[in-house]
């Protein structure tokens, strides 16, 4: 296999406005509480369904959405919370979605693996892997059309990349030159499968380690990056996001990060070698950030921890929120199936 | 006879399949080191190899469909297809390609390929992981439907399943997975189109699928102790479907009830009693059907379990026909 090569960021922290970097840390941070506690409360028994955590990989939908204008669109994935906070979703109206309350961003229909927010350009989490590259292709189609201006940024998994959607979706935006960024988060693994290979597993999801590559098989602009790096992702989310913007030039951004948990909540990863998951604890992209924060002078010991009660207040009431919302009447579930409602038979 | 769980009869008619033929392989997204979502695969890969049970990309059309190309060319693939929520992916190989190339080649190639896959609501996973849909693939012709709800029926389709040398799809209710059975230590074949009666009675009939036939066993079990005796049979494959079985049964009840946890219209349901009215079967009551409305399974547990047929639904609907 090739081995992998990381494109190398130009800008400097010092280019960034100050309130952008302390943005770019209280969102991780805003999902990584998030995520802690879903954690408790999924092993509690407080959220049904499935649960898959984005700790870790915050660096990337901080990064990404820091990039984007308000009225761009991202697509996320099953493991979309991260996504969905950045992109400036209601952090208790997603708790209320996840415990299946009335209250919820879905109205309690979708859970965790379908939270969407049309109003903010959050065109839904998926629980079909690969989905989102189309749907997110067509949303740039009608930008393109309707003369909309925004650009939107697919995201999804490694796994998501070996979906025949992805390299139809991609050809298809490079011909029809549309305003997408499709961003590829590599966390190494797709549920138990490894992207490439580790200590004492030969498995590999692909053949090449540089998906950034990819672009060339389109004739389109294609990087490979740290995705632990908020600024990384940042710097070449806001170039391709302009090439989109104003050439309709699509990109592949394609973004090295790792899971520090199961594929999802409960899984005990007995495929992974355990120095994996310890190796990738090291990379957390958390206090690698907070410590160029207070090492470059950007901002200081108290206004990080301000950032950080005030976070922890936020999720605090996120639940609270949740918990005291009630579950949707039953007769709710025939409602919303069809636009030109009601449907004479369900 | 020993007890088994219905995931371990999976795993046991695989495993002796594949040492009884070399040709029988393994092909899905985590069947081999994660041992399958659901745990049903085990240690296959321990024990076959990684060449013969091979974890696969998520590139379901590919594998699908190169286990299709695979089995035209004599390997005898069974691939697994993590949840059937999944198909869409993999639509064409399915249905236009596996299904159909045999006849399409006048007969020149056959496709001895099992479709494994998982159904079933019930686990707050909402629209696109809980559906059952298996009456869409029963629709198409070049497709042989398998749907146990037992552990011993498990092994003995899969085993037949493996050895026909035609495209089956084997639907297995993830809630079916922990129930326990028994289940004989040698292999052994269940021919297809052949229904089992899973309980006996005069009163009505009840046709149950995969979980249902559990659900319809509760509700059996209570309606008996207020007089009301229930038959209840399970057609194990809906392609080819055991309408003699069937028929004979409702003859003797004179009511029918079809149970299924697929969405209502346009599936198992309507066929079953299109079957049994076609045949000019004397009814005492018009036939009842509980299903799945034309509901996306939702996620909250409010909404699924109102949407979801369950023993009281059964119950009520096996009561209406005694009026
Ligand atoms: C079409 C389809 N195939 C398989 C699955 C099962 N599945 C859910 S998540 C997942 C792994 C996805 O990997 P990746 O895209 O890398 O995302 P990650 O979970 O690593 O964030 C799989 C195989 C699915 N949901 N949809
Ligand atoms: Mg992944």
């Amino acid at each position: 296999m090739t081995e992998v090569v990381v494109k190398e960021k130009k800008i400097t922290p010092e280019e960034i406005p100050k309130e952008k970097l302390l943005w770019m840390y209280k969102t991780m941070l805003r999902i990584r509480r998030y995520e802690e506690k879903t954690a408790e409360l999924f092993a509690a028994g407080e959220l049904p369904g499935f649960i898959h955590l984005y700790i870790g990989e915050e660096a990337i939908a901080a990064g990404i959405m820091a990039a984007l204008r308000p009225e761009d669109k991202i697509t996320s994935t099953h493991r979309g919370h991260g996504h969905m906070i950045a992109k400036g979703g209601s952090m208790a109206k997603m708790m209320a979605e996840n415990m299946g309350k009335v209250t919820g961003i879905c109205k309690g229909k979708g859970g965790s693996m379908h939270i969407a927010d049309f109003s903010i350009g959050e065109l839904g989490a998926n629980g079909i892997i690969g989905a989102g590259w189309p749907l997110g292709t067509g949303a740039a189609l009608a930008s393109k059309l309707l003369g909309l201006g925004y650009v939107v940024v697919c995201i999804a998994g490694d796994g998501a990349a070996e979906q025949g959607t992805f390299h139809e979706a991609v050809n298809l935006a490079s011909i029809w030159k549309l305003p997408v960024v499709y961003f590829i988060e590599d966390n190494e693994y797709g549920m138990g499968m490894p992207s490439w290979p580790k200590p004492g597993d030969p498995r590999k999801s692909k053949n090449i380690k540089n998906l950034g590559d990819r672009g060339i098989a389109y004739g389109i602009p294609g990087v490979t990056i740290d995705g632990n790096d908020p600024i990384a992702v940042y710097e070449a989310v806001k170039a391709a996001v302009e090439r989109a913007r104003i050439e309709g030039i699509p990109s592949i951004i394609h973004a090295l990060t790792c899971r520090q948990r199961g594929h999802f909540e409960g899984d005990p990863q007995l495929y992974r070698p355990k120095e994996d998951v310890e190796a990738c604890k090291k990379r957390d992209p958390i206090p690698r950030f907070r410590k160029l924060l207070i090492e470059k002078g950007i901002a200081t010991e108290e206004e990080l921890k301000k950032i950080e009660e005030e976070v922890e207040k936020e999720v605090a009431e996120a639940i609270e929120f949740g918990r005291k919302s009630p579950f949707p009447d039953p007769k709710e579930a025939y409602t919303d199936i069809y636009a030109s409602e009601p449907f004479p038979e369900v | 006879m020993p007890k088994k769980t219905f995931s371990y009869a999976i795993y046991e008619a695989l495993k002796q399949e594949m040492v009884r033929d070399p040709t029988v392989i393994i092909m899905g997204e985590d069947v081999g080191r994660f041992g399958g979502c659901f745990g049903v695969t085990r240690d296959l890969w321990k024990i076959f190899g990684e060449e013969r049970v091979r974890d696969t990309p998520i590139s379901e059309s590919a594998f699908i469909g190169g286990g299709a190309g695979a089995a035209a060319s004599g390997l005898r693939p069974v691939v697994e297809l993590m949840f059937v929520d999944f198909f869409g992916v993999a639509m064409d190989q399915i249905y236009n390609q596996a299904a159909k190339l045999r006849y399409m080649s006048g007969g020149q190639c056959k496709f001895p390929m099992v479709l494994r896959t998982t159904i079933g609501g019930g686990f707050r996973a909402a629209a696109q992981h809980s559906q059952v849909l298996y009456a869409l693939f029963a629709h198409v012709p070049g497709i042989k439907v398998v749907v146990p709800s037992t552990p011993y029926d498990a092994k003995g389709l899969l085993i037949t399943a493996i050895r026909d040398d035609d495209f089956v799809m084997y639907f297995e209710h993830k809630k079916l997975y922990p129930i326990e059975g028994e289940v004989p230590d040698e292999p052994y074949t269940i021919p297809f189109g052949v229904a089992d009666v899973k309980r006996e009675g005069d009163d009505v009939t009840v046709v149950a699928m995969a979980y249902m036939v559990h659900e319809a066993m509760k509700a059996a079990d209570e309606l008996a102790k207020e007089g009301i005796s229930v038959e209840i049979v399970d057609p194990r494959t809906l392609a080819p479907l055991d309408t003699d079985t069937i028929v004979k049964s409702v003859e003797k009840t004179g009511r029918l009830v079809v149970v299924d946890e697929d969405y209502i219209y346009f599936g198992a349901t309507g066929e079953i009693i299109t079957r049994v009215v076609e045949r000019g079967v004397a009814l005492k009551a018009p036939p009842k059907r509980v299903a799945t409305p034309r509901v996306p399974i939702p996620f909250s547990p409010t909404l699924e379990d109102e949407i979801l047929p369950n023993k009281d639904k059964i119950k009520k609907a096996i009561k209406e026909t005694m009026k």
